[in-house]
C-alpha cells in the first residue's frame, strides 16, 4: 500500500523539498467488522453456568449380611412423592394395618416440606448453621474441607435426630426428586433414605385421595 | 476489543447436546467434572440419551472401544469410518441398529430426527442402555456416572435408570442441577 514517491530530478531548489504529509489514519473498517463477528460468535457459543452436580449415594443391591441396625419408630418420617407437586407425609412407621397414619399433604415450597423438615431435624441444623457461622466469623479458624468433614461428624454422631425416608408415587417427576433431596441438603439432615412404596402406603394414599387434602401451604413451589 | 478478548480467552463452548435438557435446581455448588463422566440425559418426554467422554485419551480410543464392544454384544457391524466418526461425536439416543444411520447422516435436521432414545425396556442379558454403561465402564473405569435429567421428566425413568447403574455396581451418581440460593434462617 505504502507507495515510496520518487523523488523526480530537477528539484534542486532551495532548502530542503517538504515531504508530502501523508494521512496516519488507516482504514479500520475490516478490523471492526471482524472484531464484531467474532465478539458475538464468542458470545454465544460461550458457556457461562457451568453445570454444577448434586451427588447422591445409593446403598449396595447385594443383601447386607450383618442385619441393620433397629430404628426407633419415632425418628422416622416417611415423605411420599406424588402428582402435581404434592408430597404426603407421616411419622412413624406402619405397625399395626388396621389402624393406618393419616397422611399430611404439603409442597415444596418454603413454608411447606422446609419448615417441616427444619422442625425435627432443628438440632443438627442449628448445631452446623452455629459451626458455619463461627467459620465465616472466624471464631474458629479452619479450611473449607474440614468444615465439611466436621459437618459430617456432626451428622454421624447424631443417634437420635430424625430419619427421612423418601418414597416416589409413579407420577412423581424427576425435578420432585431433585427438590426433595434438596430440601434435604438445606436442612442439613443427617440420615435420609430413598426406598420404595410399600402397599400400606399405597393405600394410605388412596384414602386420603379419596377425601379432600388438607393441605398446610397453599403456596405454589419454586 | 477489549470484551472480545475477555470472551475468547475466558470461553469454554457449550456442548452440542442432544436433546434440550432443563435441569433442577439445588443448592449445591460442587461443579461437574470435565471429563471422565458418562452423561445419561433423560429429555422432557422420558426420552434416554447418553454420553461419554474419552476421558484422559487424547486419542480418543474410549468411545471407539465402547462402541465396538456394544456393537459385537447386539451384532452390530459399524465401519472404521463409523468408528471413527462415533470418536467425535457427542451425545446420541437411539437403538443400536439405528446408530450407524445416525453417524451416517449429515443433515443435522435429519441427525436431530433420528434421536429417539435409547431402548431401557429390559431384555433377556440388559437392555441396550444398561449394556452402554457396562461396556464404558469397562472401557474408561474411571468414568462417574451423571445423570442430566429434566425436572419434567417422570421420576419412573429416573428410578429405572438408578437401578439399571445400581445393577452395573455403580451406587454414587451425580445428579446435574443448576446452582440456587437458598437462605436459611436458624430455627428456635
Amino acid at each position: 500500500m505504502a507507495e515510496i514517491i520518487a523523488n523526480e530530478g530537477g528539484g534542486k531548489h532551495k532548502g530542503k523539498r517538504r515531504a508530502k504529509k501523508l494521512s496516519t489514519h488507516i482504514d479500520m473498517t475490516p478490523m471492526v467488522d471482524l472484531a464484531c463477528l467474532m465478539l458475538t460468535f464468542f458470545m454465544l457459543t460461550t458457556a457461562f453456568a457451568k453445570p454444577k452436580i448434586m451427588e447422591i449415594v445409593m446403598p449396595d443391591k447385594t443383601p447386607p449380611k450383618e442385619k441393620p441396625p433397629e430404628v426407633t419408630a419415632s425418628r422416622v418420617v416417611n415423605f411420599i412423592l406424588d402428582e402435581n407437586n404434592k408430597v404426603y407425609w407421616y411419622n412413624g412407621m406402619i405397625k399395626d394395618p388396621k389402624n393406618l397414619p393419616v397422611l399430611n399433604s404439603t409442597d415444596y415450597s418454603k413454608d411447606g416440606i422446609r419448615k417441616i423438615l427444619l422442625d425435627r431435624n432443628k438440632n443438627i441444623f442449628n448445631q452446623i448453621e452455629q459451626l458455619r457461622e463461627d467459620v465465616l466469623s472466624n471464631k474458629v479458624k479452619i479450611s473449607h474441607d474440614s468444615l465439611a468433614n466436621l459437618e459430617k461428624v456432626i451428622k454421624r454422631k447424631d443417634l437420635v435426630g430424625p430419619i427421612f425416608m423418601i418414597k416416589a408415587t409413579d407420577k412423581a417427576k424427576y425435578g420432585n426428586f431433585v427438590d426433595i433431596i434438596d430440601e434435604m441438603a438445606i436442612a442439613n439432615a443427617a440420615h435420609y433414605a430413598v426406598t420404595d412404596l410399600n402397599n400400606y402406603e399405597k393405600k394410605m394414599l388412596e384414602a386420603v385421595k379419596g377425601t379432600p387434602a388438607v393441605t398446610t401451604s397453599e403456596k405454589k413451589t419454586k | 476489543m477489549l470484551l472480545l478478548t475477555f470472551f475468547m480467552l475466558t470461553t469454554s463452548f457449550r456442548p452440542q447436546e442432544a436433546v434440550q435438557v432443563d435441569t433442577p435446581n439445588s443448592i449445591s455448588d460442587k461443579l461437574a467434572p470435565a471429563k471422565n463422566v458418562m452423561t445419561l440425559l433423560i429429555g422432557k418426554n422420558n426420552k434416554v440419551f447418553f454420553n461419554i467422554d474419552n476421558g484422559n485419551d487424547s486419542s480418543a480410543h474410549v468411545r471407539a472401544q465402547v462402541l465396538q464392544n456394544v456393537g459385537n454384544y447386539f451384532r452390530v457391524k459399524f465401519t472404521k469410518e463409523q468408528i471413527k466418526k462415533f470418536a467425535n461425536a457427542g451425545s446420541f439416543g437411539m437403538p443400536i441398529h439405528k446408530l450407524g444411520e445416525w453417524i451416517d447422516a449429515t443433515d443435522p435436521k435429519e441427525k436431530a430426527a433420528m434421536q429417539i432414545g435409547i431402548p431401557t425396556d429390559s431384555i433377556p442379558g440388559g437392555s441396550e442402555i444398561s449394556m452402554w454403561i457396562h461396556f464404558s465402564r469397562l472401557a474408561n473405569p474411571s468414568a462417574e456416572a451423571a445423570i442430566r435429567g429434566d425436572f419434567n421428566s417422570d421420576y419412573t425413568t429416573v428410578k429405572k435408570l438408578f437401578d439399571i447403574l445400581q445393577d452395573k455396581k455403580v451406587n454414587r451418581f451425580d445428579l446435574t442441577t443448576n446452582l440456587e440460593k437458598v437462605e436459611v434462617k436458624k430455627v428456635k
